[in-house]
C-alpha cells in the first residue's frame, strides 16, 4: 500500500501541476481583443487588483447575487483554506510559525467546510432551478469533497491514525524516499480521494479557481480612453 | 414548434405580488423564433447564404468556427471552463423572469454551447459525456442555439452577479457568429447591417430624405420657439460631428431628443454637423459578435470625421452605440490614442487634443451646464413626473465622465438640472442592476414580440411602483432601442406609450435659446 500511495501521489501531483500550468498558459495566451470589463469598473490597475481581491477573497459578486449560495460557498472555501493551511504541517519541518498558529482554527474549519458543502449539495436537490442545471459531475464533485472532509474529521475525532508516520511518509516523498504509511482504512480512503481531486482538477469545473483571474469582465481596467486594446490577430486587419 | 402567429395572442404576464422567483416551465418559449435571413441578406455581408445540404459539413464547420473563436477570445475560453453551476445567475435574466423558460436562465443559455464545447474540446467530455453534461452537436442542438441565442439581449446583467464575471453576452455573440458562419443568420440584424453599408444607416434613409427631414425639423423648431436652430448635414469644418441612431431622425419619441441636441449646440454656440455617411451610431456588428462587421461599421465614422474635418465626435442617445464608441472605437479605428495607421494618425492630428475620444451627448450637455453656458426654465417640465431607466450597455459596459459610475450620475444630473420632479425606481432595478427593456441585442423585431413583452416584466413592475407611489408619467432613457421597445410594449402593461422619452427631450423642453426675456 505504501508503494501504491507513493506512486499515486507522484502521479497526482504531476497531473495537477502540469495540467493546471497548461490551462493557465492557455488562458494567458488567448488574446482578449476588446475592452469588456463589467462597469462600473476601476480605471487603474491598482483598482483592478483591489476588485480581484474582493472577488477572490470575499466573493463580492456572489454576495450581490445570492446570499444563500454565498454563505455556503464562503463556509466551504474559507474552511478549506484553513484546512489546507493546517495540513501544511505534514510537509514542513520545522513547521512554519503561522501554520502552527492556525492549527486550532483549522480543526474547526473542517466542520465549516463540511457544513458548507452540505448546504451546497442540498441546494442541488431542493432548489428547482439549481436542480435543472446540475449535472452528475456536479453531484460527484460535492460527494468527493464531502468524503474528503468527513474522512479527515473522522481521523481527527473518531479513529486516530499515526500522524507522525504520515508526516514522515510525505516528508519522505519530498526527498524521493519511500517511508511506510500507517495501515489505516480511513487514511487510505482520505488520501485516495485527495489524489482523485488533484487529478480531476485541471479537467473539471475546478478550473474556476485559475479562471477567475483571467476573466476579462473582472480583470480589465476601464481605460479605453487612455489605452488602446489591440489583439495581435486584430492588428493584422489594419494592414489591409 | 408553435406557429409564428402565436404573436397574435401575446399578453403581458401579470405583475408579481412579491418579486418571487418563478417556477420553471420547460420549453415555454421554444416556439418563439426570430426569422432566418435569406441567402441574399446573408451573402450581402459575406456570410454563406444557407446551411449546407449535408449535415456533416455544417457540423464540422460549426466545430471549426468554435475552435477558431476559442483561440481568439479569452472571454469565451475562460467562460466555457470556469462555470461551476452555482446558480447565482439563474434568477437574474429578465427573459427568464418573464417567460419561466429554464433555457433563459443565463447558465442554461451558456450551457447550450458549453455542452458542445465539452464534448469536442475537453478530455472529460470526450470520455464521459453524460457525466459532465456534454452532448454531440446535432441539427436539433443547432436549432436550439438559434432559438435561445436570439432570446438574449446581451445586457450583461447576469455577469454582474457571477462570481467569475461570466458574461452571457460574450457567449451569445459567439453563438451568433458561429451560426452566421454556417449560413444560419438572423434576418433582422443582417438585413440592417446590409443597409448600413449600402445606404449609411440602419433604417435605410438616403441622403436626400435625411436632408428633407432635417429641413422640416428646422421649420418646426422655428415655429415652436421663434429661433433659427440649425440641424446641419455634411457641413465641412464644423467643430462637432454628431453621430446618432437613425431612429432619431424620424421616430417618436427619438426625434424630440435630436431636437434637444440641436438646441444645446445652438445655445452653447458650438458649430456641429450630422453626416450622411455616418448617419447611424448603432453598430449591429457587436450584436452578432462579428469583429469584421463591428470594425467596418465603425470605420464609417472615422471616414466621415476625416472628410468633414471635425474637431470632436459626439454620440447621441443610443445604448449599444455608446458602448461601441466608448469601449471599442479606439481599438477598432484608432479614434482615441495609440493607433499608428496613417488614417488614425491623421485623425488624431485633426481632433481637439482635449477630445481625442468620443464624447456622449450627455457629457457635452452636463459640461456646458456646469460651465453655466446653458440656461433652463425648469418649470417648463413641471407637468412631468420623471424617472430614469438605465440602459444596459451604458450602465454595464461603458462610462461617462472621469470616474466609474459617471454613466449613472450624469444623465440624472442633467434631468435634475432641467426638471423639478424626479423619482428613482427601486435600487435593485437601476444603475448596474438595471433591467433590460426587453428589446436589446437585435431582438427589436415584430416576430419576437412575445418575449419582448414578457422580458419587459421586471422593468414594468418597477415602473408600476413609481407610477402608483409618485404619479410618474415620464420614463427618461438614453437609448434608441429602449425608446422603440417601450413605445411598443408599454400598452401591453396598461401604460401610455408616450410615457417613455429621451433625456434631451427634457432638455429641449426647458432650455432657453439665448433669447430669455
Amino acid at each position: 500500500m505504501t508503494i501504491f500511495f507513493a506512486i499515486l501521489f507522484y502521479v497526482a501531483t504531476a497531473v495537477f501541476v502540469l495540467g493546471l500550468a497548461f490551462k493557465i498558459i492557455d488562458f494567458a495566451r488567448t488574446p482578449a481583443p476588446l475592452s469588456i470589463p463589467t462597469t462600473p469598473a476601476p480605471t487603474t490597475s491598482g483598482g483592478v487588483a483591489l476588485r480581484m481581491f474582493r472577488e477572490v477573497v470575499f466573493f463580492e459578486s456572489l454576495f450581490k447575487g445570492s446570499l444563500w449560495i454565498w454563505m455556503f460557498a464562503a463556509a466551504f472555501h474559507f474552511g478549506l483554506a484553513l484546512v489546507v493551511v493546517r495540513h501544511l504541517r505534514y510537509f514542513t519541518e520545522p513547521v512554519w510559525f503561522w501554520v502552527a498558529f492556525a492549527q486550532p482554527f483549522g480543526m474547526y474549519a473542517g466542520f465549516a467546510m463540511v457544513a458548507g458543502l452540505g448546504g451546497l449539495w442540498a441546494r442541488r436537490f431542493l432548489v428547482e432551478r439549481i436542480r435543472y442545471i446540475s449535472t452528475p459531475s456536479d453531484h460527484l464533485m460535492l460527494v468527493l469533497l464531502l468524503l474528503i472532509g468527513l474522512t479527515g474529521l473522522g481521523m481527527k475525532f473518531l479513529m486516530h491514525t499515526d500522524i507522525v508516520a504520515v508526516k514522515a511518509f510525505f516528508l519522505g516523498l519530498l526527498r524521493f524516499e519511500i517511508l511506510p504509511l500507517p495501515d489505516h482504512p480511513g487514511l487510505y480512503l482520505h488520501l485516495l480521494l485527495v489524489a482523485a481531486l488533484m487529478i480531476v482538477f485541471p479537467f473539471s469545473k475546478l478550473l474556476h479557481a485559475p479562471g477567475v483571474f483571467f476573466s476579462p469582465s473582472r480583470n480589465q481596467a476601464d481605460n479605453p480612453r487612455e489605452a488602446r486594446h489591440l489583439a495581435p490577430w486584430a492588428a493584422k486587419l489594419e494592414k489591409n | 414548434m408553435a406557429a409564428p402567429d402565436a404573436k397574435a395572442k401575446t399578453e403581458a404576464p401579470a405583475f408579481r405580488q412579491f418579486p418571487a422567483v418563478p417556477a420553471i416551465r420547460s420549453g415555454a418559449t421554444e416556439g418563439v423564433r426570430s426569422y432566418v435571413a435569406n441567402d441574399k441578406i446573408q451573402e450581402a455581408i459575406g456570410f454563406p447564404g444557407k446551411l449546407a445540404d449535408n449535415w456533416q459539413e455544417t457540423h464540422d464547420a460549426v466545430i471549426a468556427k468554435m475552435g477558431d473563436l476559442l483561440g481568439k477570445y479569452r472571454s469565451l475560453k475562460v467562460y466555457m471552463d470556469a462555470c461551476v453551476h452555482c446558480g447565482s445567475c439563474t434568477d437574474k435574466c429578465h427573459y427568464f423572469i418573464g417567460t419561466n423558460d429554464p433555457k433563459n436562465m443565463p447558465v442554461a443559455r451558456q450551457e447550450l454551447m458549453r455542452s458542445v464545447y465539452r464534448r469536442y474540446f475537453t478530455p472529460a467530455g470526450k470520455m464521459f459525456p453524460s457525466l459532465v453534461g456534454a452532448r454531440d452537436l446535432s441539427r436539433e442542438v443547432l436549432d436550439e442555439w438559434y432559438t435561445y441565442f436570439w432570446q438574449c439581449s446581451e445586457c450583461r446583467r447576469c455577469s454582474v452577479f457571477c462570481p467569475y464575471g461570466i458574461d452571457t453576452a460574450e457567449i451569445t455573440m459567439a453563438g451568433r457568429e458561429i451560426l452566421d458562419h454556417v449560413g444560419y443568420g438572423q434576418k433582422y440584424s443582417n438585413e440592417i447591417i446590409g443597409k448600413v453599408h449600402k445606404i449609411g444607416n440602419n433604417l435605410g434613409l438616403p441622403g436626400p430624405a435625411l436632408e428633407d427631414t432635417l429641413n422640416g425639423l428646422e421649420e418646426d423648431v422655428k415655429d415652436d420657439t421663434g429661433v433659427d436652430v440649425k440641424y446641419p448635414l455634411d457641413v465641412h469644418g464644423a467643430e462637432v460631428l454628431l453621430v446618432t441612431p437613425s431612429a432619431d431622425f424620424f421616430a417618436e419619441p427619438h426625434i424630440e431628443s435630436l431636437i434637444g441636441y440641436g438646441k444645446v449646440f445652438h445655445a452653447a454656440g458650438i458649430s456641429w454637423t450630422l453626416s450622411t455617411k455616418a448617419s447611424e451610431a448603432g453598430n449591429f456588428g457587436m450584436f452578432i459578435g462579428n469583429y469584421d462587421q463591428l470594425r467596418k461599421i465603425a470605420l464609417r465614422v472615422r471616414e466621415a470625421a476625416l472628410e468633414l474635418g471635425v474637431k470632436r465626435i459626439v454620440v447621441g442617445e443610443c445604448g449599444h452605440a455608446w458602448r461601441v464608441a466608448y469601449a471599442f472605437w479606439n481599438t477598432l479605428t484608432g479614434i482615441g490614442a495609440g493607433a499608428n495607421d496613417p488614417f488614425a494618425v491623421e485623425l488624431q492630428k485633426q481632433l481637439d487634443p482635449n477630445y481625442k475620444q468620443p464624447s456622449h451627448i450627455c457629457e457635452v450637455t452636463w459640461d456646458l451646464i456646469q460651465q453655466g453656458r446653458l440656461k433652463f426654465d425648469k418649470s417648463a417640465n413641471d407637468s412631468r413626473i420623471i424617472t430614469f431607466h438605465d440602459s444596459c450597455n451604458v450602465a454595464r459596459a461603458s462610462r461617462m465622465g472621469d470616474y466609474p459610475g459617471g454613466q449613472f450620475d450624469i444623465p440624472r444630473n442633467i434631468i435634475k438640472a432641467v426638471a423639478n420632479n424626479y423619482f428613482e425606481m427601486a435600487p435593485d432595478t437601476t444603475r448596474e442592476k438595471t433591467f433590460c427593456c426587453g428589446g436589446g441585442g437585435c431582438l427589436l423585431t415584430d416576430e419576437l414580440i412575445d418575449i419582448r413583452v414578457k422580458g419587459a416584466l421586471p422593468r414594468m413592475e418597477a415602473l408600476k411602483n413609481v407610477v402608483d407611489e409618485h404619479g410618474v408619467n415620464f420614463m427618461a432613457t438614453i437609448c434608441a432601442i429602449c425608446k422603440a421597445q417601450f413605445t411598443k410594449v408599454l400598452p401591453y402593461y396598461g401604460f401610455n406609450m408616450r410615457l417613455v422619452g429621451g433625456v434631451h427631450q427634457l432638455v429641449s423642453t426647458a432650455i432657453q435659446l439665448g433669447n430669455e426675456q
